[in-house]
């Protein structure tokens, strides 16, 4: 049945419709979290929300002996920083080599299938055994993690390059080196640009499970898991959080250089 | 500058089964003068330009520009396309500055030859727009541009101005006529268009439907700018049509 288009309700001036629906759920997840927490009363299943906020309202605050939100949070940075790295400087340039030479492509492609779907995990028991605890092995992990969709988005990147761009650059003069550097990578950069943004958030997701590799003594992950194992679920929240704000915030500044640099994508059709 | 088509053959494979596209052509086109290739979709119009530009090799024969064999792409040929090919990713005026950059010049020097072949085709004033926001026309005048600023000594059109409207594109055959007449390049122009042949070339090779050979050569020798709608053009135009629309006897 159609309603009648009557007078807008009082509190769509202060918040239209179109925001309303956006905020509707989180607003019903805290209100049913808070009830929740009253109910249970338990805080080693459901601590309050004010006990979490208590803790994420002291960012610098040490945890346990363990370093504060930040500080574990920074170092949790750092090694998918050093990952993703590696992973980039593997796989842009063999995901270019892939897509343009096809001894290449049938060189690497069965390998790299058999390879493609285990789960960057799985990797953990053999990352130990081959590096130990450490820097090292959790680089490992996370470079496998952002190494495929990196890999895949630049194969894709560089074979959607319209034919007519490397030849007409041939035809103007440019020698097969001047056409790699100035048409194959601008032309495949937006795609190269979301696998790049795809593999970060991977790369973001490994870091927090090898953190929880036993032996390991800092980064955010380990913060989460050494506060389960001292019943500090309020602390386990918070950083759930922190980890989603960092994925979300970076996600979005991988949004704003793509909305900036790689614009003509959309609009040249 | 003279361009030579040395019995010019293509064979494609397809399924191991070797089907000729183009038989024997031969050709001679001087310096300067405005060349239309005309034939049927998939006579082989399109190959037979890229054979010249070095695109593609040659089943048999050969083409000699200047007196050298054509081994691969040479700046003294450069060939513009039925979509335009322009980079997205660089303004007008990057875009036009494209092959001189890859020749090693300096900024300075060939944005300047950038701005004078911008102001050539009509469109001073876009240096710093990017393709998507010109139209099919403009963007095909920046790809002349971008064409003309190596200086070479033939242009290939492939069936330029084949996307767009028909009140463009005699605008745009009007131009390009203005600025073949400036800068005196030699042009072979690829068409289907039997109009637009007769009103832009001196002489037009028609081809055959596939495989594509020489049917006829025909030289016009109407003056310009020519009149679409007189008698004389008419009667040029009736020729040429019946040429095209011939039953074929081909082997």
């Amino acid at each position: 049945m159609q309603m009648p288009p009557g007078k807008p309700q009082w509190w769509h001036q202060i918040l239209p419709k179109s925001v309303l629906i956006k905020i509707a759920l989180p607003i019903i997840i805290i209100i049913s979290w808070e009830v929740l927490s009253v109910l249970i009363d338990n805080p080693f299943i459901l601590p309050s929300i004010e006990s979490v906020l208590l803790v994420l309202s002291e960012p610098f605050a040490d945890i346990l002996g363990s370093g504060s939100l930040v500080g574990n949070a920074l170092v949790s940075l750092s090694r998918v920083l050093i990952g993703f790295i590696i992973a980039a400087g593997l796989a842009i340039p063999l995901g270019i080599g892939m897509a343009r030479n096809g001894k290449v492509h049938d060189f690497f492609d069965a390998t790299l299938q058999v390879f493609r779907p285990i789960p960057p995990l799985a990797w953990v028991p053999l990352a130990l055994a081959w590096f130990r605890i450490g820097l090292l092995s959790m680089v490992f992990i996370i470079a496998i993690g952002a190494f495929f969709p990196i890999l895949l988005n630049t194969l894709d990147g560089v074979k959607s390059i319209k034919k007519t761009w490397t030849e007409a650059a041939h035809t103007l003069g440019a020698k097969e080196r001047q056409v790699l550097v100035n048409v194959v990578l601008p032309g495949a950069a937006p795609t190269i640009w979301t696998g790049l943004r795809v593999g970060f958030g991977i790369a973001w997701m490994c870091v927090v499970a090898a953190e929880m590799m036993p032996g390991t003594n800092s980064g955010i992950g380990y913060l989460i898991i050494t506060s389960y194992n001292w019943g500090q679920v309020q602390v386990i929240i918070a950083g759930i959080i922190i980890i989603g704000v960092i994925g979300l915030g970076i996600d979005y500044l991988f949004k704003i250089v793509e909305r900036k640099k790689f614009m003509w994508r959309e609009l040249d059709r | 500058m003279t361009l030579i088509l040395k019995n010019i053959g293509k064979e494609f494979e397809q399924r191991d089964i070797r089907s000729p596209a183009l038989v024997s052509i031969n050709l001679e086109v001087e310096e300067k003068e405005f060349t239309c290739v005309l034939g049927p979709s998939g006579c082989g119009k399109t190959t037979l330009l890229r054979i010249i530009a070095g695109l593609e090799k040659p089943t048999s024969g050969k083409v000699i520009i200047g007196g050298e064999i054509v081994s691969g792409p040479t700046s003294r040929m450069v060939m513009i396309f039925q979509d335009y090919s322009l980079f997205p990713w660089r303004t007008v005026i990057d875009n036009i500055a494209f092959g001189l950059e890859m020749k090693g010049i300096g900024k300075e020097e060939r944005q300047k030859k950038a701005v004078h072949y911008l102001d050539l085709v009509g469109l001073s004033g876009f240096e710093e727009n990017f393709p998507y926001e010109l139209s099919g026309g403009m963007r095909q005048r920046v790809a002349v541009a971008r064409a003309l600023a190596i200086d070479p000594s033939v242009l290939l059109m492939d069936e330029p101005f084949g996307a767009l409207d028909a009140q463009t594109r005699n605008m745009l055959q009007r131009q390009l006529l203005e600025i073949w007449d400036k800068t005196k390049k030699t042009v072979l122009f690829v068409t289907h268009s039997v109009d637009e042949a007769v009103f832009m070339a001196d002489r037009i090779i028609v081809l055959t439907s596939r495989p594509g050979t020489i049917k006829e050569v025909v030289t016009i020798d109407l003056p310009r700018p020519r009149d679409r709608t007189s008698q004389d053009f008419a009667t040029v135009r009736r020729y040429v049509l019946s040429l095209i629309d011939e039953p074929q006897s081909i082997q």
